[in-house]
């Protein structure tokens, strides 16, 4: 699989729209009222990282799910999971220091027991096992489906993980720490640019799995290969002993 | 299903009768933690009181760590699965017949740790009902991820360290619920428990939904 | 009559490494069909792929009338497979773990009882826990098991081995008697003149492919 144009002019916007942000985001964009100065900025690339993030555990759900149904059965799905979960674990680990750090100017806290950002920190731990068994060597048929079993164990966990925490923080004190720009009046060049940055960190997330994947499948090839050897190897034992 | 899951269920604690495993191992695993945390949040009651019921119900989700990884550790003898495949046994059978192996062994756990955590964290255990029926959701649910995630670890060389890592997160809502309705009963309000009542179950009922269907495929890597 | 076991090139893969490179056989129902090779040949892999318990990565394979390429599950129940290890509880007793088993496959537990009788393990033998006894005793338990149900493909990964004179007799007691009840037997073993003497047929194996064509024993 030839690196393809396409894929070449995605990383490009990819690079293009991040560059964008970040330029509107510091110098172009006022600062908001009522917020510590700069610390609005955040804005721009917290919420995008959050969306990639669960976004790529979605694409990670859904090749397992289409891996695991037997008429959709093929090894790419599986490689697909799990070049998204590779990128989407960079992003939910982004996603935690950003919030993190707009919560200490503005609150005085490191961390804030959020739900949104609560549940992102159980995404990470979420991520970091799937990726783990992934890792345990096997045969890849069988690595792929435990792998595709846990990642819809862990997908289901997810919302009830985030209702669960939302109902919990609401017993305690009212919703004063919020991270979803609800209470920001978000306007004019402001919105837009969050948009851009919604856009460009999707478009990265969409060229960083797709080369991912792309070497997940010449990794498959090349064992392949492998086996035609090993396959020429074991059969000559038979030679030597005879 | 329900007969193979019977034989299961029954085979599993006829050997823990046997061994012991669970009751000389697990159980004291489990007041060690409660000691354990007693002595890194201090004496003064008036810290452990209110948080009796977090630090139990982190004991029980360690311990079914324990108890899970002994489910799978009797049937692997040579690093294989061979035994269970081969035993033309229904596999959603095996499923319920370790978790309810499991489910029984932990209840007998939280009945013994409760009363540790009264005496020593000078928790009150009133509103009775709401506590039996917590813990009652919250170990199927915990039980069912727990032989779930077993399999999958099961007869790989990482196994104890894997298994942890991968049910810990999962249980997050379990731990939450629980803790939540056991806070609710011991602080007098147990009514106020209900709607983590209803979580636990809708939990407990999802993932034995999810275990009887995955189970089968589980089974096959070797 | 279609034979009971028919492999075609089979391979069969762990990993990237080819436990099965290429083997081919048939052994007809009602046979006995030794596998002998050098250690690392394959055999133990070649049953536990009779058994349907490992994948066949190309190649035909048709146990029982079963395709193993498709529908591996379903032929465990109708196999039998002997390994090195028993597949018992430690824990419970030798009874307990036949009845046990019986269960399992569906059958009454009561067939425990005249096998158990066959293979020497009663009385006190039979209310003792696995786990204390000798290996060849072990042995002896996976065996009642085999015979109380009695599948219609007995597979024997190295059974003469750990057994004492006596054992190794009634075992090929047990061989023949099944025999002749129509069961078909694939077994490897390294007790090269017990083991011919007991079958119709040897299938040699080395690196993983059958060697030759299986010959007849006369």
């Amino acid at each position: 699989m030839r690196r393809s144009k396409t894929l070449r002019v995605v990383g490009l916007l990819a690079l293009v729209g991040i560059a964008a942000t970040v330029w509107l985001g510091l110098f172009v964009t006022p600062n908001a009222v009522g917020f510590p100065d700069g610390l609005v900025r955040l804005l721009y690339i917290h919420p995008p990282m959050a969306w990639v993030a669960f976004l790529a555990y979605g694409m990670a759900f859904l090749s397992s799910l289409l891996y695991l149904w037997p008429r959709t059965r093929d090894p790419r799905f599986d490689r697909l999971a799990g070049a998204s979960a590779e990128v989407g674990v960079v992003f939910t680990g982004l996603t935690l220091v950003t919030g993190s750090l707009w919560g200490r100017p503005t609150w005085g806290v490191w961390w804030t027991w959020d739900p949104l950002l609560t549940t992102t920190a159980l995404l990470f731990v979420l991520y970091l096992g799937y990726l783990a068994l992934r890792r345990v060597p096997g045969e890849p048929e069988a690595v792929a489906r435990r792998s595709a079993i846990a990642a819809l164990i862990a997908f289901v966990d997810v919302p009830v993980v985030y209702f669960s925490v939302d109902w919990w923080r609401s017993l305690h004190q009212p919703q004063t720490l919020n991270f979803t720009g609800r209470h920001l009046f978000v306007h004019g060049i402001m919105a837009w640019t969050m948009l851009l940055g919604f856009v460009a960190f999707t478009l990265a997330y969409a060229w960083l799995t797709a080369h991912r994947y792309r070497l997940a499948g010449l990794a498959a090839k090349a064992e392949e290969e492998g086996l035609a050897v090993a396959l020429h190897e074991r059969r000559s034992e038979a030679r030597v002993l005879v | 299903m329900w007969h193979d899951a019977l034989l299961v269920a029954g085979k599993d604690l006829r050997i823990e009768l046997r061994s012991r495993v669970a009751l000389n191992q697990v159980v004291p695993f489990a007041a060690a933690v409660i000691l354990l945390f007693g002595l890194a949040l201090g004496p003064d009651r008036s810290v452990l009181a209110p948080a009796a019921a977090g630090l139990f119900w982190i004991a029980v989700l360690l311990s079914c760590v324990l108890a899970t990884q002994r489910s799978f550790s009797l049937e692997v003898a040579d690093g294989t699965r061979d035994s269970l495949r081969l035993s033309g046994l229904d596999p959603a059978g095996i499923f319920l017949g370790k978790t309810a192996a499991v489910i029984v062994q932990l209840l007998v756990l939280e009945a013994v740790l409760s009363v540790g955590v009264a005496i020593l964290y000078g928790a009150r255990l009133g509103g009775g009902a709401v506590l039996v029926a917590a813990c009652l959701a919250a170990t199927v649910g915990l039980a069912s991820v727990g032989i779930v995630y077993g399999a999958v670890a099961s007869g790989l060389r990482v196994r104890e360290t894997l298994l942890p890592l991968l049910f810990l997160p999962v249980a997050a809502p379990v731990l939450l619920g629980a803790t939540k309705a056991w806070d609710e009963a011991l602080s007098g309000s147990p009514s106020g428990g209900l709607g983590w009542l209803s979580l636990l179950a809708a939990f407990a009922v999802v993932y034995v939904a999810i275990g009887v269907v995955v189970f089968g495929p589980l089974l096959e890597d070797s | 009559m279609a034979p009971a076991v028919r492999l075609r090139e089979a391979v069969a893969l762990s990993g990237r490494f080819p436990l099965l490179a290429g083997v081919s056989l048939e052994v007809a129902a009602g046979e006995v069909a030794l596998v002998r090779g050098p250690n690392g040949a394959g055999k133990t892999s070649l049953l536990r792929l009779c058994a349907g318990l490992v994948p066949l990565h190309s190649g035909e394979a048709v146990v029982l009338g079963h395709d193993l390429a498709r529908d591996r599950w379903a032929v465990r129940r109708r196999v039998g497979l002997l390994g090195h290890h028993g597949f018992l509880y430690d824990e419970l007793t030798v009874e307990e773990n036949l009845r046990y088993s019986l269960r399992a496959a569906g059958i009454e537990p009561s067939a425990a009882i005249p096998a158990a009788a066959r293979l020497g393990l009663v009385g006190r033998l039979g209310a003792t826990q696995v786990g204390r006894l000798s290996a060849g005793q072990r042995r002896r338990t996976a065996l009642a098991v085999l015979v109380a149900r009695d599948p219609e493909l007995w597979l024997l990964d190295e059974p003469h081995a750990g057994l004492d004179q006596e054992a190794r007799d009634l075992l090929d007691g047990l061989v023949l008697d099944a025999r002749a009840r129509g069961r078909t037997i694939l077994l490897c073993s390294h007790e090269h003149e017990r083991a011919v003497a007991l079958s119709d047929r040897v299938v040699d194996l080395a690196g993983g492919r059958s060697v030759g064509e299986p010959a007849h024993v006369a």
